[in-house]
């Protein structure tokens, strides 16, 4: 059986990696963006110079052929499924008897006039780091648009080379659709303190043309002009399937997929950011461009192609983020307008870069979530708890064990039950200490 | 900021300059007072004497023309010695007719050796200077040493004004950092083997021609590849620079391969650097600067400079501010203080912390000579005994039963990374050129064979010496076991951890000697793989594969293959520095020890989110192969 992939993301590679373990089928993964699987996280560390390309490939160059996965660097224009068949841009044609897309997503744009000029550009592929880097050289100031997670990440590949950015951000408060209030309001700081000209509140307009079909200026819905050699676009992501229009192939945002990943035609599947579950597991988006998501996904359709339906589930959310120096890890349910039943215990550390947030229902005194800002907590620890509904008291009384800090790092866990103490009117103390044998006692009773 | 950054680096620059300049400004002059102070052998000082003739007393303009006179000179008066003591190679005799020598003397008190000479020649460079340089060496030690420290402390302080967090902007950028070709650095060390085969078999001879050769070799690649369009996508994890080589960083390392070269090989071409330390080594041992103490000397200070880098850089991580302190203190006190102690003391000089293998001159006869039965006298628990057996007692008590209770319970780390001494200076000096380290497969392989072979080496080569000192017999098998230890002087002590292991940082990363050649970290290893409490555990789903931990690895493991799988890392190589978990993004590393799943440190993969279904055998292979 010929398996072909479409993308060589996390999502794809991680599916022939696993249909290689489960199988001895043919694999073709094919790819117009880079002869081989990179990883995209790490796009922004090649622009600030702490990695090189080469440094972002997970695997080596030789993995491939040993592990019978034949790469294929070309651009697929058309699915033809009635044929079995994938029609390349340059004519070419590749018979297939499964077929898995990944083709991941692309950036948004939302109709600004300017949009396509030179020196506009997402953040999202190796051609937009390119270009990144080509309209660099020499730049005296950039303006992205769109305060998301890429937003942030290409304000500090800019600030890395001390180039001045000005930050349009829509809403009141950076991620504040996300992230808690108080959360929100620290990376806002932190935002400042890196000298970013961070515009709450302000949308772009227009890009303004210097005459050669290149931005020169962005014009934003306050009326302000900032003359700029770059303007980065970040303003989320969205399916990339324009190649799939008339595939017969149903799509909504995303590849419309049921449980198993498999779409409305036999034996085309969609994984990774492309694809948008018809039923989404209860609090979860249907398209979520998430790098874990994307892994578990290629996992799962593997299993499901090779060996025995397995249905899709991600298990309790978690994910993470960096902005600028501060670290951000959240396991659980911690929404940015909380609902009513949800209660915060949320410590901050004087130098206002480091906070714990932990949410129970007040209802019940569950465990919810937790939120984390400059401090690691173990990912295991917090999902069990989270996974069997642990009492509120019971995991702050523990909540060293969850503490992933590098040691001899001063640890908070006293301060956050502290806070609990005098918010619910109780004396608790902590039980255990952090340690790996108290962490492993409790995983592996 | 930058302005007293710019001034700083400037300071340091011209320091650097007057530092390497210092060594030309003396003429030297031979007399009678030069040599009465410094050769106390009668016999010797009439003989130089009379063979240097007209020599004595003129004025050499360089140090270079002095040792050109001066060596032969030395050879003579050996010979001459020789032959005056019945000495006759032509008729096989090799040894001194006891009726030639004067009343009273024995062979060893009138004759000269190849290494006297070496010394002498030391010393007599050493004193017979004057000028510029000697008249001032005060004021050149301030506008070297002081000002190469001050410039560089005035580059490094006004870091403490940026946010803290990891700082690796620019390392591939930087003409100092980026590294080398791949290509490139194989010529660099293909270079140096071949040229430490030379010298050992041809005793300098074919040098110059070697260097000459290799260098235009050197030039003529590095043009070629500066010339291609480096498309570097294509070679996966194997070094190789991004924009051009780093030109900073290529000279830098030459220099490093020279300073070893001269303290190794060429000392008397330094003597000016340790005038400028005979006051500092006075007032510590009570003995003049050796070129040792002038190592000491630079070594400790470069790794107190360096290391307050460190402390700026990594000021928000506890762990690498604490295992920084703590090399700088053992690197200073127990390396370089109570060593020069001891010797003011009358007591044998040692460095207490130096384990062997690591040390690998402990078993030596003339050294347990040294120790045993030397120093004051003390009694313990009703023994008498004195400083040297202890040190002796002690340096055994540290290899078999300190080395591997440690490391059992903390990894390596505890060794490597807090208080080792070639360790300390990897992790100060050489810390910018941790991402230079070569993360393939293929490395991986070079490294087991290659630091295990020289543990093997090692515990051969201090067994032949053991046997030779109980027995008295210096032939075993085919080998004569002063010709093994040393070759194993020069190959591994001298070539391998010096010249390689230092001089190589910005070529081929900071932790070649320790990755691929230390045997005591070789011997470590052994224990972290199999039985210690020490991992890196993984933090369970996190790892984005972004690969910053890999490429911050100075031991070359590729830590993302194991994150991005959810597995702990053990290695041996490993030398629990920390800086995975400090450049990770995500939070997904965590140094630590523990007992209770300590035959099950890597069975688990928590990425593998299809669980019940056993796919993998956990473990990871080597070969690379998925299945």
């Amino acid at each position: 059986m010929h398996i072909a992939i479409i993308g060589n993301g996390i999502s794809g590679i991680t599916a022939a990696r696993f249909i290689r373990k489960l199988s001895d089928h043919k694999i073709t993964v094919i790819s117009a963006e880079t002869d081989y699987f990179f990883s995209r996280t790490a796009l922004m560390y090649i622009y600030m110079g702490h990695m090189r390309k080469e440094d972002t490939q997970p695997y080596e160059n030789w993995f491939w052929e040993k592990n019978r996965i034949d790469l294929k660097r070309g651009f697929v224009e058309k699915v033809n499924h009635q044929n079995n068949e994938l029609l390349f841009a340059d004519g070419e044609k590749m018979p297939y008897d499964k077929l898995i897309i990944a083709c991941g997503s692309t950036p948004n744009k939302f109709g600004w006039p300017g949009q396509d000029l030179d020196a506009v550009h997402g953040m999202y592929s190796m051609q937009d780091l390119d270009s990144m880097e080509k309209y660099s050289d020499g730049l005296k100031q950039a303006v992205i648009v769109g305060g998301g997670l890429i937003g942030i990440e290409m304000a500090e590949m800019f600030h890395s080379r001390n180039i001045p950015v000005t930050f349009l951000v829509r809403e009141s408060s950076f991620w504040n659709g996300v992230l808690p209030a108080e959360e929100s309001a620290m990376i806002n700081r932190h935002i400042f303190e890196n000298h970013i000209d961070l515009r709450l509140q302000t949308e772009l307009k227009e890009i303004v043309d210097d005459g050669n079909g290149k931005a020169c200026a962005a014009i934003t819905n306050k009326g302000d002009r900032v003359e700029c050699g770059f303007v980065g676009l970040t303003a989320g992501v969205r399916p990339n399937t324009a190649f799939l229009k008339d595939s017969g192939i149903e799509m909504e945002r995303g590849i419309l997929v049921n449980e198993f990943l498999a779409t409305n035609i036999p034996n085309i599947y969609a994984i990774g950011d492309c694809a948008q579950m018809q039923n989404p597991l209860p609090g979860r988006r249907p398209v979520e461009a998430i790098w874990y998501t994307g892994r578990m996904m290629g996992e799962t359709v593997a299993y499901n192609i090779c060996k025995k339906k397995i249905a899709y589930d991600p298990g309790i959310w978690f994910n993470s983020a960096k902005f600028f120096e501060i670290e951000y890890q959240v396991y659980g349910t911690v929404l940015a307008k909380a609902p009513e039943n949800h209660i915060s215990v949320y410590w901050e550390h004087v130098d206002g870069r480091k906070s714990i947030r932990i949410v129970y229902d007040k209802n019940t005194d569950e465990i919810v979530g937790f939120n984390l800002m400059g401090v690691r907590f173990r990912h295991e620890v917090c999902e069990k708890w989270l996974r069997e509904k642990t009492n509120v008291e019971e995991v702050l009384q523990n909540l060293a064990i969850a503490n992933f800090d590098p040691e001899f790092y001063k640890s908070y866990e006293g301060e956050v039950l502290k806070i609990y103490n005098q918010q619910a009117g109780r004396n608790l103390i902590a039980k255990k200490k952090r340690s790996w044998s108290n962490a492993f006692s409790f995983l592996k009773p | 900021m930058k302005l007293i950054k710019n001034i700083g680096l400037a300071l340091f620059i011209i320091a650097l300059t007057i530092f390497v300049a210092s060594l030309t400004l003396s003429n030297h002059t031979l007399t009678d007072t030069v040599l009465s102070e410094n050769i106390s052998n009668t016999y010797h000082r009439e003989m130089i004497k009379q063979q240097a003739g007209d020599l004595m007393g003129k004025e050499f303009g360089s140090n270079i023309a002095f040792i050109n006179s001066i060596k032969p000179v030395l050879n003579n008066s050996l010979e001459a010695l020789d032959k005056a003591s019945g000495i006759d190679p032509d008729n096989d005799i090799w040894n001194a007719i006891p009726e030639k020598l004067p009343e009273g003397v024995s062979e060893n008190d009138y004759r000269m050796f190849p290494n006297t000479v070496d010394d002498y020649l030391f010393s007599l460079t050493k004193y017979s200077a004057g000028g510029l340089l000697p008249g001032n060496s005060n004021w050149f030690f301030l506008l070297s040493f002081i000002l190469g420290a001050l410039g560089g402390l005035m580059y490094l302080l006004p870091d403490l004004n940026l946010i803290p967090g990891i700082k690796n902007n620019q390392i591939y950028d930087s003409s100092a950092t980026r590294g080398i070709t791949f290509k490139t650095r194989m010529v660099f060390l293909g270079t140096t083997i071949l040229a430490s085969i030379f010298m050992v078999f041809f005793k300098y001879l074919l040098i110059g021609v070697l260097t000459i050769v290799a260098g235009v070799f050197i030039i003529y690649k590095i043009r070629k590849t500066n010339q291609e369009n480096d498309v570097t996508f294509q070679k996966t994890r194997t070094v190789s620079a991004t924009k051009g080589l780093g030109w900073i960083g290529i000279s830098f390392g030459i220099f490093l391969i020279l300073f070893y070269v001269a303290l190794y090989f060429f000392p008397e071409y330094i003597t000016n650097w340790t005038l400028m330390l005979d006051p500092i080594s006075e007032s510590l041992s009570g003995n003049t600067a050796s070129r040792w103490f002038l190592y000491g000397f630079l070594y400790t200070s470069v790794m107190f400079v360096m290391g307050i880098r460190m402390l700026i850089k990594y000021r928000h991580n506890n762990y690498q501010l604490v295992r920084t302190s703590s090399v700088v203190f053992f690197q200073t006190a127990f390396a370089f203080l109570i060593p020069e102690f001891l010797l003011r003391l009358n007591q044998p000089y040692m460095d207490l912390k130096n384990a062997w293998p690591l040390d690998y001159d402990f078993f030596f006869g003339d050294s347990i000579n040294k120790m045993y039965g030397q120093g004051a006298e003390f009694a313990i628990a009703g023994w008498a005994t004195n400083v040297g057996t202890m040190m002796f007692i002690w340096g055994i008590v540290l290899t078999l039963v300190v080395v591997p209770f440690f490391t059992y319970y903390f990894g390596k780390r505890w060794y490597c990374s807090w208080v080792c001494g070639c360790g300390g200076l990897a992790e100060t000096l050489g810390d910018p050129y941790r991402q230079l380290s070569d993360k393939s497969l293929t490395a991986w392989k070079y490294e087991r064979y290659i630091i295990h072979g020289v543990l093997v080496f090692a515990i051969v080569m201090t067994g032949m010496v053991i046997y030779t000192y109980m027995t008295g017999s210096s032939n075993i098998l085919f080998f004569d076991s002063y010709n093994v230890r040393s070759w194993y002087g020069f190959f591994i002590g001298s070539m391998f951890s010096g010249i390689v292991g230092t001089g190589f940082y910005p070529l081929m990363g900071n932790r070649v000697w320790c990755r691929f050649g230390c045997p005591l970290a070789g011997l470590m290893g052994l224990v972290q793989k199999f039985k210690s409490r020490f991992r890196i555990t993984t933090n369970g789903g996190q790892c984005i594969s972004c690969g910053n931990c890999s490429t911050y690895c100075e031991m070359g493991i590729d830590v993302r293959a194991y994150a991005q799988r959810g597995q702990n890392v053990v290695r041996a190589s490993c030398v629990g520095c920390g800086i995975c978990a400090a450049v990770c993004p995500r939070g997904v590393l965590r140094l630590e020890n523990g007992s209770v799943d300590i035959d099950n440190r890597v069975t688990e993969l928590k990425t593998v989110h299809v669980k019940g279904i056993d796919i993998t055998d956990g473990v990871f292979n080597l070969e690379g192969n998925e299945i």
